[in-house]
């Protein structure tokens, strides 16, 4: 019998394939005591234990390097030599011989010794390393109690991936190839889990509850990732009707593939630029592939996680270069680094917050790390001479940061001119505006900057004052209130009277009732994840954007967002 | 027996990268590697007992090598701080 859970859309197409759950089992242990007799026994148990883990992460390891490169894979190293660390293996031993300890118990007791070490050091780098002896010993354990450890990087054959959430390490895992879809029990269309698989392009469902309740690994599972359904066990008619209705969506990806090389046009003949997000050079394909006419956030944060140490100046060169060589001359808005809040990088040792996303992010982090900073708006320079860049400074609040921010540019493309190298003259210089207080005085920004990128995500956590970690006040993450509308409104005004452009990089730019409504407000660049990019393009084709002026004029006088949506279904279904 | 001191001088000192490194380079000797750091000494061979030094910039650290091989592990050790960094 078939079941359907319903859950929230959070990346299009049909996927039918078994279920690979990411979810971890039960390593409680049983017996805590070796009987008499059996030491010999045990000991070759934790050893087999050991030398099977030892098999496992040099296959991950293997993955991690290909996949994301030998940088990534160093961490695997060290886990490696955790496993054949004499001072770990003879406690352990010690305890099942001379303590009587069962192999499992004895792994624990030892394991928690090193963790309280290392939780005790007065070093949140040190500190971190305790959960990579968690990490190994847990593999370990498992082995020991004869259960299978979630692996996601031996998947060999189709499945859709199910967990509780997926964080970024579980989605580094992953091999496209095989992964056709995903269904998780949290998040929300702007969680990680759902941006990842925008980004590659696979359907998704997100919130479902209760998902990994209700699957088991190996049953067969459908992903509507439009409707936000997602049916476990389908029988053979349903199977039938999804693999039509994936056909069909093959078949309009099909349609819209033909205007990849179109621009971007309103029905009355209005252009504007539809750029993608990225986060890595590797993005780029996907970039390409669905004709964006340009990249309207490059997150440089991505080159600075899952490592231990600040990417050298070279390393950052190297990536920017090849990204502005890749868009060969299209624009590229190259976002400096937006660490802090939610995002963590322990080789910098940041205090803890009560309120992080008030807290010491961004631009804020990196005008008091000078070094830092420096050091990247250097590769950036550098970097100018290669393609057509824009720089932009994340969290701005106030002119001086934005003042401030931009000293340090001058200052180190002054020097760089010294020296000889090759820096772009004209670089653009602007900020995302994420922050109320920036969109309320953009006319006073609009003065200094040379363009504005709207964050949405941030825009809208800090106006409601709603935590978008925070499911209790999910209800409050409104992209069309009236109290939104009338930011973007101004923010864009204020960019015009300037003479200068307003751009939007957040999930809203790529959301197709939001799109009537920028458009009508006059947004001159629209940044979404590239697989919307051609969406939005036919969309815009059939709108008049003097009728979208009307209702834009119209939504910013509701009180409510309930109004505002009935006034872009009436406006766009009279077309 | 051998032995000899190195003052550390990289920004984050012993690292977990480095520490990896130095693990496997002490891992290729028979003889009995030890690193002393703040009167406390720990196997060469272990990288939880030597990440859990938790050594810094401007340390001075002394390694102990005791075996047939001293010598050599001794210079493989003193090549690997220096190449990875370590040691000026």
């Amino acid at each position: 019998m078939s079941k359907i859970l319903k859950g929230i859309g959070a990346s299009d197409g049909v996927a039918i394939a078994a279920a690979y759950s990411l979810e971890e089992p039960d390593l409680t242990i049983g017996q805590t005591s070796v009987e008499e007799g059996q030491e010999d026994r045990e000991v070759e148990n934790f050893k087999g234990a050991f030398n099977q883990s030892k098999v496992e992460i040099t296959k991950i390891r293997n993955h991690a390097e290909e996949a994301v490169g030998p940088e990534h894979a160093a961490i695997f190293d060290a886990h490696l030599l955790v496993l054949d660390d004499p001072e770990f293996l003879g406690p352990i031993e010690d305890g099942i011989r001379n303590d009587k300890k069962s192999a499992a118990q004895s792994l624990v007791d030892t394991r928690d010794q090193f963790v309280a070490i290392f939780e005790g050091m007065d070093n949140e780098y040190m500190k971190e390393r305790a959960a990579d002896i968690k990490d190994v010993s847990k593999r370990v354990l498992a082995h020991i109690l004869g259960k299978e450890l979630p692996d996601p990087s031996n998947i060999d054959k189709p499945v859709v991936i199910v967990a509780e959430d997926l964080t970024p390490s579980d989605t580094a895992q992953l091999d496209k190839k095989f992964v056709k879809g995903f269904v998780t029990n949290i998040g929300g269309r702007t969680s990680h889990s759902a941006i990842m698989s925008r980004s590659l392009e696979i359907p998704a469902v997100v919130g479902t509850k209760e998902i990994t309740e209700v699957v088991k690994v190996g049953d067969q599972i459908i992903v509507d990732g439009s409707a936000g359904d997602v049916i476990v066990e389908p029988s053979d008619k349903e199977i039938k009707a999804y693999e039509e209705k994936a056909a069909k969506v093959e078949e309009e990806k099909a349609e819209l593939q033909k205007l990849v090389d179109e621009p971007s046009k309103s029905m009355d003949g209005i252009e504007v630029e539809l750029a993608a997000n990225i986060g890595t050079p590797d993005d780029l394909e996907g970039v390409t592939s669905n004709g964006a006419e340009g990249i309207g956030l490059y997150r440089t944060e991505f080159l600075y996680m899952g490592r231990n140490e600040i990417p050298s100046e070279e390393e950052q060169y190297e990536a920017y270069k090849k990204v502005l060589e890749g868009m060969d001359g299209k624009p590229v808005v190259v976002r400096t680094l937006d660490v802090g809040g939610d995002k963590e990088l322990p080789y910098l040792d940041l205090p803890k917050e009560m309120n992080p996303f008030l807290g010491f992010r961004a631009v804020r982090m990196t005008l008091d790390n000078e070094e830092l900073f420096r050091t990247q708006l250097r590769a950036l320079l550098r970097a100018s001479a290669h393609g057509n860049l824009k720089i932009m400074f994340p969290m701005i609040a106030t002119i001086d940061e934005f003042n401030r921010a931009k000293a340090l540019l001058i200052d180190e493309k002054e020097k760089l001119v010294e020296k000889g190298t090759d820096v772009k003259e004209d670089i653009e210089v602007g900020i995302m505006i994420e922050i109320p207080s920036a969109a309320i005085i953009a006319d006073q920004f609009a003065k200094v900057v040379d363009f504005f990128s709207i964050g949405t995500n941030d825009l809208i956590q800090y106006t409601m004052a709603a935590d978008r970690m925070n499911e209790a006040v999910s209800y409050l993450y409104q992209p069309y209130h009236p109290a939104l509308l009338r930011l973007i409104q101004l923010v864009i005004n204020a960019a015009h009277k300037e003479g200068k452009w307003a751009g939007m990089c957040g999930e809203m730019a790529g959301d197709e009732k939001a799109i009537p409504l920028l458009l009508g407000l006059g947004l001159d660049e629209f940044s979404m994840s590239a697989s919307s990019v051609l969406k939005a393009r036919k969309q815009i084709s059939g709108l008049k954007k003097t009728d979208m002026e009307k209702l834009a004029l119209s939504a910013v006088d509701c009180a409510e967002t309930e109004e505002v949506l009935a006034l872009v279904e009436e406006y766009t279904n009279r077309a | 027996m051998e032995q000899k001191s190195y003052l550390i001088t990289d920004e984050t000192g012993i690292h977990a990268r480095p520490a990896t490194i130095l693990v496997q380079t002490a891992s290729k000797f028979d003889s009995d590697i030890q690193l002393e750091y703040n009167a406390k000494k720990v196997n060469l061979k272990s990288i939880m007992g030597v990440m859990s030094l938790g050594v810094g910039k401007d340390s001075e650290v002394t390694v102990y090598a005791e075996g047939k091989d001293e010598e050599e592990a001794l210079e493989a050790i003193t090549e690997t701080l220096s190449k990875e960094g370590l040691t000026e």
